[in-house]
């Protein structure tokens, strides 16, 4: 789950990481209120969970409080899209932050290394641009630290780290504590991502998260119920939130295939199986163990809230759920929902064949393999549309 | 022979007495896997689908000369349960559970490793199944038949899928191991194929990947050094960077995990990748051939 900048920076300032200051505001005249605080020069941006919200103009710079406050108005209720995000989200809150005066910019994150089974904290001289484009154009400016599980990081550890980073000397003890700062956070929080970029180093030697973005691992929120409330405005998508709040893995893909299936795995293997037939998935749903019709009824709905969906293509392997059962559930949940749509469902494994024997004469097309059930929705769904 | 379990296994369940642990619990004895006792706290001196509870894994192993565990306890207890079952002496723990927080798997799979005691394998994974002997886990014993294919995949279903096209063409397995879709694995490809390498049954061996992290890669290195063939197979060719394909682990982070990584390691690597799922079993039969007429 994605924090907005600000939850983030809340966050880090209770474990002592210095941010600059700044208040949320949700209309223009509060967002000019909170300008004038500042004097006027202040940075507005937007408080949406998507990448290159500047590029897209969700960030802008002001010397007076009424320009602020103007365009702050105006970016409230504008639906900003970028490379990251074509469908884009509307703006519901903007962060007004007090300009600092920034001397340079140095890169701070704390991550899981999968490959290491640790934490890892990098940090950086090349701050405020893309960390990927610097691991591949000169990786050796990223200096990588690694937690131990058992004890943690030494002080010294972190000291080395940071003058292997060529972290300029007046600045190191501020950067020391920042790390400190971070991998508690990211432990306490149950966090799966911490990172700052840039971490400002101001013309009055103070080091500063000018930005912030913390994740929270989902696994752990029943840990934190202090993000509950906010699970399902973190959704990138109004559909995935509705997922959310009905508890079912859907993740939006933009095209026009919609896809349910069992298994992670099985499902990611028919989106594969969809754009080799010439077709674009516009989900991955993963309707989870067995598949009575109540589920699969959610299941369909949420699929076809999304308005681009032309076909409907069903992947089920039957294992301990017997596929009899599973057409049971599809066609109970058909006769609930009108679909206007064609449907293809390929149900494998235990009693499929009786399971393909209950779909004929229903509006289901049925297939044996998962790549005919592929082939067909995607030419059933071009035809049908002309 | 076979890789981690056998029909010898002698398995404890922790948290056999709720829906879950029951209904798969009766599976895994219909299926002949020897399950010795069962865990739940406050349920000791009962008796379970006829097999004896004990309130903590430390008794259960005392009395059963138990081995082997499976967990099915809630994510919040799962790391607990691990930790409580290499306590306890087990040397192989499946832990089904799925959604546990990253940075339990993280601890207890630093502990173990450095303990260098116990082996773990998932979480969130459908678990192990030497067929004909034994089955640790969800998967449904009856697609599975003896014969000479190692397999191991992140994904459950998909392996559902795939192992039911080798059964039915024939090619019967030694065994498959779930190692799960989760960030912080306890066991990984590399692990597996290791033994599969060293057991004298398998002569070939089916690898199922996904997206997300770089563990293919590294067993990629490892295949390079193998002497029996591997088909591999990796979904997600079409996922998005920066979305959780439902697993946890199935994420591409930037430019580390896609699926064309993957496969370009392994097929670097002298591995044969099928494109989809039903070319699994051709490559198989073309490899096990291959190997038949080199000796």
């Amino acid at each position: 789950m994605k924090l907005h900048e600000y939850q983030s920076k809340e966050l880090l300032e209770r474990y002592g990481v210095a941010v600059p200051r700044g208040t949320v505001a949700t209309d223009g005249p509060s967002a000019h209120q909170a300008a004038e605080q500042f004097g006027g020069k202040v940075v507005v941006k937007a408080q949406v969970l998507m990448g290159g919200r500047g590029k897209a103009g969700g960030v802008k710079l002001f010397d007076s409080a009424d320009e602020a406050g103007k365009f702050a108005g105006e970016l409230i209720g504008k639906r900003l899209v970028s490379i990251q995000n074509p469908t884009g989200l509307v703006v519901e809150k903007v962060l007004v932050g007090e300009l600092i005066d920034i001397a340079e910019e140095y890169y701070l994150s704390v991550l899981l290394d999968r490959a290491e089974q640790r934490l890892v904290v990098m940090v950086s001289q090349e701050g405020g641009m893309d960390i990927e484009e610097v691991a591949a154009t000169h990786p050796a400016a990223i200096v990588r630290l690694y937690v131990d599980p058992a004890w943690g990081l030494a002080d010294f550890e972190v000291r080395d780290a940071v003058a292997k980073a060529n972290i300029p000397a007046k600045a190191q003890r501020q950067m020391v504590s920042m790390i400190k700062a971070l991998v508690k956070t990211y432990i306490e929080s149950d966090a799966d991502l911490v990172e700052i970029n840039p971490v400002a180093w101001t013309s009055d030697e103070k080091l500063i998260a000018a930005d912030a973005k913390v994740s929270i691992d989902d696994n752990a929120l029943f840990r934190h119920p202090e993000y509950q409330a906010t699970k399902d405005d973190a959704a990138e998508d109004p559909i995935e939130a509705e997922a959310s709040r009905r508890d079912i893995a859907y993740v939006r893909l933009g095209g026009d295939i919609g896809i349910i299936g069992n298994g992670a795995g099985l499902v990611m293997c028919s989106m594969d199986e969809v754009k080799a037939a010439g077709g674009n998935p516009a989900n991955f749903l993963d309707v989870g163990g067995g598949a009575q019709a109540e589920r699969v009824q959610q299941c369909v709905e949420l699929v076809l809230m999304d308005e681009n969906v032309r076909g409907l293509l069903i992947n089920i392997f039957g294992g301990i759920t017997r596929g009899d059962e599973v057409a049971k559930g599809i066609l109970e949940a058909f006769g609930k929902i009108d679909v206007k749509i064609p449907v293809v469902a390929r149900i494998e494994g235990t009693a499929s064949d009786e399971a393909i024997r209950m779909l004929e004469g229903t509006q289901i097309v049925g297939a044996v393999t998962m790549q005919e059930a592929a082939a067909k929705i995607v030419a059933l769904a071009q035809s049908s549309t002309g | 022979m076979a890789v981690l379990v056998d029909r010898n296994t002698r398995l404890v369940v922790a948290g056999m007495t709720g829906r879950e642990g029951s209904f798969h619990t009766q599976q895994m004895i219909d299926y002949g896997t020897q399950v010795v006792a069962g865990v739940t706290p406050g349920k000791g001196g009962t008796t379970h689908l006829g097999v004896p509870v004990f309130n903590t894994m430390r008794e259960a192993v005392e009395a059963t000369q138990a081995d082997a565990s499976v967990i099915f306890v809630p994510a919040p207890f799962a790391a607990d349960s691990v930790l409580e079952a290499e306590a306890a002496g087990i040397r192989f723990v499946t832990l089904i559970t799925e959604g546990v927080p990253i940075l339990d798997s993280m601890k207890v799979v630093n502990r173990l490793r450095t303990n260098g005691r116990t082996r773990l394998l998932g979480g969130n994974c459908a678990g192990i199944i030497t067929p004909g002997q034994c089955k640790i886990g969800i998967m449904p014993g009856h697609i599975f038949a003896p014969g000479p294919v190692g397999m191991v995949s992140r994904s459950g279903t998909l392996t559902y899928e795939i192992v039911w096209e080798l059964t039915r063409a024939g090619l019967g397995q030694t065994t498959c191991v779930g190692i799960g879709g989760d960030p912080v694995p306890g066991t990984r490809f590399i692990d597996v194929l290791r033994m599969f390498e060293e057991d004298p049954e398998t002569k070939a061996v089916v690898m199922i990947g996904e997206i997300g992290g770089t563990d293919e890669e590294t067993a990629a290195e490892y295949i390079k050094t193998m002497s029996k063939p591997v088909v591999g197979f990796i979904s997600g060719r079409t996922a998005p960077p920066g979305k959780r394909m439902g697993h946890a682990g199935a994420i591409v982070s930037g430019n580390l995990g896609t699926a064309q990584s993957k496969v370009d390691a392994m097929l670097a690597a002298g591995a044969t990748i099928a494109d989809r799922t039903s070319e699994v079993p051709g490559l198989v039969s073309a490899a096990l051939s291959l190997t038949a007429g080199a000796r």
